[in-house]
């Protein structure tokens, strides 16, 4: 017998959709020996998850296989019943799901899902199973890995439950695991403990593994060799260190270049200008737990403050706070040198106009029901009171402002549009008010890097061209190095370190500060060895202990 | 668990209160219908001194608010009041002491609590047993079946389904009686016997609502993540959906079997007519006919309970159903 674990052949499918067959994969080959790790890349809608499941034998709904062939083992996953694919799956092939949180059953303990596999399956006991999981998870470095198992999946946090579902992946010992994007949803200092202990699982039980992500830099650390998809079609695969080094498809030379979109440094703020706003000494709670203790920071015309840090260190509420959505318990914010009232409901019309925000999931931010020249319609005329062909030629140009052709997608609805030009909308829709300031909540998180650099740029330009002020909120370190003036850091609803870009990416930092720098992914394969060796492999369990 | 209990018992509070508002209802609604217990009893020849003394003597003559004060009182006090038509009864014959509504009231109510007990506990398995198959082997055969002999049990008059058993079941092949006549004392098993027919008919008409839920709350969360998890662990189909999806949609069954649960309790008058099944039903109806307004304001009354007690119940079991309410961080 070959070492060959997995064999894909000539793999086309089609998804259904605008009642029709399309082309989701168009003919992919794709082989894997026994322990090896393939790393496969590309832009959402790449169809990767797509080739991930069908690698399981398994469609979603509205997905079917129109040729080629899928061999396991020797098995062909295509032609096997129902009932022999359901004896490899979760014991021979498992799966890590991207969203961990989603992908656990609320109505199940963590460890009742984790022995399922193995006693359903035959493999172990229910005891042996419960130790082997509590075993695995003390492997993949989870906090009290003997009473973890025994709490329910909201109990528990996002990053250890990606570790406990990569345990469950585990619990049969398969040949093979599918990682789908499984640190997208993570923190960086979380991702960082989440990539360490899948690489090292990985490598002690010599399973091969479908790594399936856009983030390159992660994937570096993970693949032995990367595959690269674009639209459904292969671009090129190679080892790891020579597709990092030398690639030789211009689409791939594109992905790697993204990083390098940096703006030019500004001159330091004169001394004695009035802030745009300023966030004075603010307290905030929700109902009694109080997550904002005595933050400032100030902002000023035509720049861009990054608040960084991780999810629950409080840079939403700060938003909330300015926005006047969450009046602040002590503290105050003024616009211009005027202090604002508290709460948005007391707010003049004009107070509300110079404050707008674009958000984080553009696919929720925007009414279904609503046509694209509605939506951005709407602040045009509630704010500045245009009505008629006035509106109609304030929409136009806000659209154009935004390089969407105006006759081309005034009509459409929200779903027509991709991501990117959903986030664009949102961007149209915070300009119609003619705002001073715009707070722009993680709005590039949910994009790929090629679109989201996009994005980026037009912002740059927009302020340029308008004077804004930019509040970015976000956690991707990379995004503050390309946009950013000023930086902020929080951690736990307080501001560790605040200054100028530059300060912040030259040392000495605050240890904090250090700790999210060094976790951001480089794009060399041994940055994450190495920098597990320079932090001490224990202490990344310990860290995240203390960080919870 | 604190948590849990505080909800519970805001839920409570809550429901009394809206029976508290029900009752105002009720007593209005009663009182506004047209006509009163004095003039119907004394026909068309009444003379209004007659009339006068007969309200009189049924305190009818006082105001709507010391009326309503007074009913609650008794309400509260477990005093359900007199029947309007035994006090007649026992005033114009010379007989013993007439029955108190609660004593005419409790047997009846019973008697239909215990068809609709032998119905639920027919119904719900077989609702939720086919909801789960529907929901397994849906956009088959067997799920359009179902979906067709429920709807059409739900979209036939009761009194037709109630014929149509009757003829299959008792006329036909004489299996089962056809008529319900329960009495005080019988046997369990005779009692089974004979409410097994109108229990039959009222399965056909809850079925389906509860089913259709069952099927659709299942369905709803077959595309979810954890579902697909589920299955990608090699799972059967079967485990998937028992398992995996019935736990997460209990919330909706539950409240659709509590609703249903209601309408038996309080909507099977026809039935128990076409079965001369002695319920509360037959009573209720009766005691609007002679305007007998104890009797119906009672009835009105435990009915507004019924409803809201088992809707508390199925919030309770749906706050119970939820692992981030019994478990919090």
């Amino acid at each position: 017998m070959t070492d060959t674990l997995l064999e894909i052949c000539g793999l086309k499918l089609e998804g259904r959709f605008d009642e029709k067959w399309n082309p989701i994969i168009n003919g992919v080959d794709l082989t894997l020996k026994k322990g090896e790790v393939l790393g496969l890349i590309g832009e959402s809608g790449a169809g990767k998850s797509t080739l991930g499941l069908a690698a399981m034998g398994f469609c979603r709904d509205g997905v079917r296989i129109s040729a080629g062939t899928v061999k396991f083992d020797g098995i062909d996953l295509l032609t096997a019943s129902a009932a022999v694919k359901r004896g490899l799956l979760g014991k021979r092939i498992a799966y890590v799901a991207q969203s961990a949180a989603a992908s656990f059953n609320p109505a199940h303990r963590i460890i009742d899902q984790h022995v399922e596999g193995p006693t359903q399956h035959g493999v172990m006991s229910r005891a042996e199973s419960e130790a082997d999981g509590m075993a695995l998870y003390e492997k993949l470095r989870l906090p009290d890995p003997e009473q973890i198992g025994f709490r329910y999946p909201h109990q528990v946090s996002g990053g250890q439950l990606q570790r406990a579902m990569t345990a469950m992946a585990m619990a049969c010992r398969p040949d093979l695991i599918i990682f789908d994007e499984p640190t997208t949803a993570l923190d960086v200092t979380t991702q960082i403990e989440v990539l360490a202990s899948i690489r090292d699982i990985v490598k002690d039980f010599n399973t091969a593994a479908i790594y399936i992500t856009h983030d390159l830099a992660g994937v570096a650390q993970m693949a032995d060799r990367i595959k690269v998809l674009l639209k459904g079609d292969e671009v090129e695969t190679a080892d790891t260190r020579t597709m990092l080094s030398h690639p030789t498809q211009e689409y791939t030379k594109s992905l790697w270049a993204v990083r390098s979109f940096e703006r030019p440094l500004k001159s330091p703020v004169v001394a004695g200008a009035v802030p745009v706003v300023s966030v004075q000494n603010i307290d905030a709670a929700y109902g009694k737990a109080k997550v904002l203790h005595d933050v400032s920071f100030d902002m000023y015309e035509g720049r861009t403050v990054a608040v960084v840090g991780e999810s629950g260190s409080g840079k939403s509420t700060v938003a909330r706070c300015i926005t006047g959505l969450l009046p602040p318990m002590t503290g105050q914010i003024s616009f211009g040198g005027e202090v604002m009232p508290a709460d948005y409901r007391k707010r003049t019309k004009d107070q509300l106009r110079q404050v707008q925000m674009i958000y984080q999931m553009a696919d929720t931010a925007l009414n279904p029901r609503m046509s694209i020249g509605e939506i951005i319609a709407r602040p045009v005329q509630f704010y500045l009171g245009l009505t008629g062909k006035a509106k109609r030629a304030r929409v136009d140009a806000l659209l154009e402002q935004i390089e969407l052709e105006p006759f081309e997608y005034y009509d459409r609805l929200p779903s027509e549009l991709s991501g990117g030009q959903k986030q664009r909308i949102g961007i149209a829709r915070a300009l119609a008010a003619e705002p001073k300031f715009i707070i722009c909540d993680e709005v590039t998180s949910a994009l790929d890097q090629l679109v989201a650099e996009g994005i980026l740029r037009l912002l740059a330009k927009l302020q340029d061209e308008l004077k804004l002020s930019y509040m970015f909120i976000t956690h991707d370190l990379a995004t503050v190095r390309a946009i950013a003036d000023e930086v902020v850091v929080m951690k736990d609803g307080r501001v560790v370190e605040a200054g100028p870009k530059k300060e912040m990416f030259t040392p000495p930092h605050h240890p904090y500060t250090d700790l999210l720098l060094s976790s951001v992914p480089e794009m060399d394969p041994d940055w994450l060895t190495n920098l597990l060796q320079e932090r001490g492999v224990d202490n990344i369990g310990d860290a995240a202990v203390g960080k919870m | 668990m604190g948590n849990v209990l505080s909800i519970i018992l805001q839920r409570l509070a809550l429901g009394l209160l809206t029976l508290l508002i029900v009752s105002i209802v009720i007593f209005v609604a009663v009182n506004m219908l047209p006509g009163d217990f004095a003039e119907l009893i004394l026909g068309q020849g009444a003379t209004p001194e007659a009339v006068k003394s007969i309200r009189e003597d049924l305190g009818l003559d006082q105001s709507l608010v010391s009326r309503y004060f007074g009913w609650l009182g008794g309400m509260l006090t477990g005093d359900l009041g007199t029947s309007f038509a035994q006090l007649n009864f026992q005033t114009n014959m010379g007989g013993g002491a007439g029955k108190t509504v609660a004593q005419q009231i409790a047997p009846r109510f019973a008697n239909t609590m215990f068809l609709a007990m032998v119905t639920a506990a027919i119904a719900v398995p077989v609702a939720v047993t086919l909801g789960i198959l529907a929901a397994l082997y849906r956009n088959t055969i067997f799920d359009r079946a179902a979906n067709i002999f429920t709807l059409s049990s739900i979209s036939s008059p009761e009194f037709f389904m109630a014929y149509v058993l009757i003829l299959f079941l008792a006329v036909l092949n004489p299996i089962l009686p056809s008529l319900s006549n329960i009495y005080d004392g019988m046997a369990f098993s005779d009692r089974l016997n004979k409410s097994l027919l109108p229990a039959l008919t009222l399965t056909l008409v809850v079925t389906a609502h509860m089913m259709r839920m069952t099927r659709a709350a299942i369905i709803n969360l077959l595309a979810s993540p954890y579902i697909e998890m589920a299955r990608l662990k090699g799972m059967s189909p079967m485990r998937v959906i028992v398992k995996h999806a019935l736990p997460n949609a209990l919330a909706p069954i539950i409240n659709v079997v509590a609703l249903n649960l209601a309408y038996l309790i309080t909507g099977v008058v026809v039935v128990e007519v076409v079965f001369v099944y002695p319920g509360i039903g037959q009573l209720f109806v009766d005691s609007v006919k002679i305007r007998d307004i104890p009797v119906v304001q009672a009835c009105c009354l435990i009915f507004a309970a019924a409803y809201i007690l088992l809707n508390l119940t199925a919030d309770i079991m749906s706050i119970l159903s939820n692992p981030r309410l019994r478990h919090p961080k």
